[in-house]
């Protein structure tokens, strides 16, 4: 991958009334990167994705795109970008054909020129091809979207929340169709609230509340967490972290599925201390070293982080 | 708070914070009250009225200035041929003429008997049947205050001749008005609802995305609409002519041009409602209560405007289909050129340039 | 607290529309005090599962009860003693948030007196003292799905029905809206919660998966892992229902 800088953001700022979306947002995004931002709903994902998809206008600061403005040369973007909103913008009533006929006419592209861009990823829909999109699972939808966003081989790809409200496997497949197309040198942007889909990407930016609290590579990020992270387990989940949270030995515990993730207020402390005290009240506890992931980045970022 | 008060207060409470709805319980009933209530009569105004007046004797004056002096008619001008009486009749200076024959003031006084003849403008039945039994009365109460009491007894009926429409078909009335009116339905509404649609389920997002450019979108949206409006324009007359019994006096070519001026302008309605409208909701509304249900009213379709006080004549003119219908009755029923319509004709015209021209200032080529 | 009292009982569940089986024999029960998690790909047919077991559709056929009542007969019993939460809709946008509380306090026939209690106890349990005069609309969204959770049980419901609760909700959020879902749970409400969060289907007492209008799993997430030998829900939720990735 090389270093090129493709897309600049320089101060973007953006509001809605009173309401900050974007708040002096820059960063830059290099070319044939697959860069993801992550953060929960209102942290000015889709604001960014507007912007830089030039439908709407930053209130100041501004962004380039290979060099083009987003405000000034927004028509020559336009022909360049494949974006996918979120909900998938697709048209209901035509069937899965029509649609990728369409997006492939408007861009003036020939379906067979593109096809092997969108080929691996048509295959799940091939004997779906007659069906209206309306009557498709959302997975499937997700694909659909996914072809028409590519099928004029677009510079770069923008994404919006293209995995929200779909199950898990299909999340999983719809990043290895990613991963591949990233193989075809074009750039992608993917917003999600999934944290565990950071990890898929080459870079991310995570988000919250309009700000970004952090760029990096995901392996970096986890890897400059600032504390000793421990992994509690027991069966009697609700227990434990009620007890957890008003032990003033403990700075942070937060639940992670199977087990609770806690940070000691004094990391001089052996683990082993706090694990036999413990275990006369919780008799199957136990407690291991363990590695933050980009969801113990996040929460330690949050401005909830320190308990009260 | 039981349950059926608490529901009754959240429905309230929604009504009051949502401003369209207020809009609609508020706005609607009153714009309703003052189309119906001011609008609607049955009387005729300002009837128009050419005389004929072949005798010139002192009773055809007398009968002409009590003609003048009601309040209803107006005497617009003095004609002198029948070819003066059918241009005055196309053109629309008179709706009524009068015609004395001559040396009618000593027919009647020696032969006891005389012609008038009435003519009126049988494209407007309802109108002209009101005019004619009007001025028939006017004659008789003249006949009743002059003559002397015992020639009562012969009383000059007058002729009554309904032009263009001899049966008085009220088909002559309506037929037009639904033209119109469809094409109004179809063009205005059906376009600002589709390209609000685009906007409201997030698609039009991917378009502007994209090398299409907006002028493209447009035409491309508008396009089938104009396609299908010109077919149920055919439709419409072909029905008219066959089952209505509508002539078709004047030049098919000529409706036809008419009528694609009229499409273009309503679908350019359309397209500025969608540019005014956030949502579906709101393009339906703007059509329908905005646009179609005051033509209707006040476009002369169902109800004369002479008929209507003068301030809604005003807003009549900023009406489309208040020009439309007068060039199709002209066509149609007249039998009218070019020449009596142009007037409509570049009415509508500039309105449709500058629909066109603030549409397209107005058309976002960005979400904001 | 889990007792063993079943507070759905579900045999045999069918739902055709026209030729489609969305449902195709489902069996299970839920106790009293369970935290279960109904999980399954999209299409999979746990929404319309969910619909009649809220009430809100009929079966083609099965024995369905919920909380006592019969699915089939009395759809509007079972609505009296449920509360249900859904990520598209929680509480009225354009009404306060002590508005939306006096209405669903009607709704439920609580007295005034009631309300009033409940009112502050809600502002206290999700923390927003200060704010119950603002529109919901006005809120951030991680305070709207605890509150609209609260409203969800505040009527102590025997079961509370919640639709993906926790979508695009930040993660600090997510973990208190599941320890407000345990601290239920314990005083005897049961919960039926769907979610695509695969760490949050750890925190049900049992899970349930479908795939195709069947259910293809049903245990706790310990005997799952290990009948699958992998060490997350993740995993054997891909295990089952697309083995062929892993």
């Amino acid at each position: 991958m090389n270093n090129e800088i493709y897309i600049h953001i320089d101060k973007i700022s953006k509001s809605y009334g009173n309401v900050q979306a974007l708040d002096q947002i820059s960063l830059d995004i290099k070319k044939n990167e697959l860069f993801g931002f992550i953060g929960p709903d209102g942290a000015g994902k889709t604001s960014l994705f507007r912007i830089l998809t030039t439908l709407i206008l930053p209130n100041s600061g501004n962004a380039t795109i290979d060099g083009y403005d987003t405000v000034k040369d927004y028509k020559m973007l336009r022909k360049n970008i494949g974006y996918m909103p979120g909900k998938f913008s697709l048209y209901q009533d035509l069937t899965v054909e029509e649609n990728l006929n369409f997006f492939a006419s408007v861009f003036g592209a020939k379906l067979k020129d593109n096809y092997y861009l969108i080929e691996s990823i048509y295959k799940h829909l091939e004997p779906f091809k007659k069906r209206r999109a309306a009557k498709l699972s959302g997975g499937m939808k997700q694909k659909l979207a996914l072809c028409c966003a590519l099928i004029h081989k677009p510079d770069l790809l923008v994404l919006d929340e293209p995995t929200t409200g779909v199950d898990a496997v299909s999340r999983y497949e719809f990043w290895i169709m990613l991963k591949n197309l990233r193989e075809n040198g074009i750039t992608i942007l993917v917003s999600t609230p999934y944290m565990d889909e950071a990890s898929l990407c080459d870079r991310v930016a995570l988000m919250q509340n309009g700000k970004i609290m952090i760029v990096d590579t995901p392996q970096a990020i986890v890897a400059n967490y600032p504390y000793k992270l421990f992994a509690a387990k027991s069966i009697h989940k609700s227990d434990l972290i009620s007890l957890l949270e008003i032990d003033p030995r403990i700075r942070s515990a937060f639940a992670f599925g199977e087990t609770i993730h806690i940070t000691l207020a004094n990391e001089k402390l052996p683990i082993t201390q706090l694990e036999s005290d413990l275990k006369l009240k919780i008799t199957d506890l136990t407690i291991q070293a363990t590695e933050a992931n980009i969801e113990d980045c996040f929460l330690m970022m949050g401005t909830n982080y320190e308990k009260s | 708070m039981n349950r059926m008060t608490g529901f009754i207060y959240k429905e309230i409470l929604h009504i009051i914070r949502d401003y369209r709805t207020m809009m609609i319980i508020f706005a609607l009933p009153t714009i309703q009250i003052l189309l119906f209530g001011f609008v609607v009569s049955m009387d005729i105004k300002n009837v128009k009225v050419g005389v004929m007046d072949n005798s010139k004797d002192d009773v055809t004056r007398a009968i002409t200035e009590k003609i003048a002096a009601t309040q209803k008619f107006k005497i617009t001008e003095m004609v002198y041929t029948s070819e003066q009486i059918d241009q005055a009749f196309k053109k629309g200076t008179i709706n009524c003429a009068v015609i004395f024959e001559d040396d009618f003031g000593r027919k009647l006084k020696k032969e006891h008997k005389a012609q008038i003849a009435l003519i009126l403008d049988g494209s407007e039945p309802n109108t002209a049947n009101l005019t004619a039994n009007y001025t028939s009365s006017i004659i008789r109460k003249y006949q009743e205050q002059n003559m002397p009491i015992d020639l009562k007894i012969t009383q000059v009926k007058p002729s009554i001749v309904m032009h263009y429409n001899p049966e008085l078909k009220s088909s002559y009335m309506f037929v037009p008005g639904v033209i119109s009116l469809i094409l109004l339905l179809i063009c205005v509404l059906m376009t600002s609802v589709t390209i609000t649609r685009e906007k409201e389920f997030g698609s039009m997002e991917v378009l502007l995305v994209s090398p299409l450019r907006p002028i493209q979108i447009i035409i491309g949206k508008v396009a089938p609409y104009l396609i299908l409006s010109f077919v149920d324009v055919i439709v419409i007359l072909l029905m008219s002519y066959f089952v209505f019994d509508l002539p078709m006096k004047g030049s098919l070519v000529l409706l036809l041009g008419e009528s694609i001026l009229f499409i273009t302008l309503a679908l350019s309605l359309g397209i500025f409602i969608s540019t005014v409208a956030k949502n579906m909701q709101q393009a339906m509304f703007i059509s329908l209560i905005g646009l179609l249900m005051p033509s209707m009213i006040l476009s002369g379709f169902m109800i004369p405007i002479a008929n209507m006080p003068t301030i809604y004549h005003y807003i009549s003119l900023i009406m489309p289909p208040r020009w439309f219908i007068v060039i199709i009755k002209n066509i149609m029923i007249k039998g009218s050129g070019f020449w009596a319509v142009q007037t409509e004709t570049y009415v509508l015209l500039g309105m449709t340039i500058f629909f066109i021209a603030i549409s397209a200032k107005r058309f976002k080529t960005r979400l904001d | 607290m889990k007792s063993h009292n079943k507070v759905i009982e579900v045999e045999n569940l069918v739902k055709r529309f026209g030729d489609f089986t969305a449902n195709d024999n489902l069996t299970f029960d839920v106790y009293e005090g369970e935290v279960f998690g109904f999980l399954g790909a999209n299409g999979a047919g746990k929404t319309t599962a969910m619909r009649i077991l809220c009430g809100l559709s009929r079966p083609t056929s099965g024995k369905i009860l919920v909380a006592g009542w019969d699915a089939a007969t009395h759809p509007e019993d079972i609505k009296k003693n449920i509360g249900y939460m859904s990520q598209k809709f929680s509480l009225y946008e354009d009404m306060t948030v002590k508005e939306n509380i006096r209405f669903y306090g009607g709704i439920y026939g609580l007295s005034r007196n009631e309300v009033k209690t409940k009112i502050t106890e809600m502002i206290e349990k999700v923390g927003i003292g200060g704010l119950e005069n603002k529109l919901i609309r006005e809120l951030p969204i991680g305070w709207k799905q605890k509150l609209a959770f609260a409203v969800a049980i505040f009527h102590d419901p025997k079961i509370v029905f919640l639709d993906e609760p926790t979508g695009g909700v930040d993660p600090f959020t997510r973990r208190q809206f599941w320890s407000m879902i345990y601290d239920a749970a314990k005083s005897g409400i049961t919960v039926f919660v769907t979610t695509h969060y695969m760490d949050e289907a750890e925190y049900c007492d049992r899970v349930s998966i479908m795939d195709e209008g069947k259910i293809v799993a049903l245990d706790t997430p310990e005997n799952l892992k290990k009948m699958y030998g992998v060490s997350t829900m993740n995993d054997v939720f891909i295990k089952i229902v697309r083995p062929e990735l892993i």
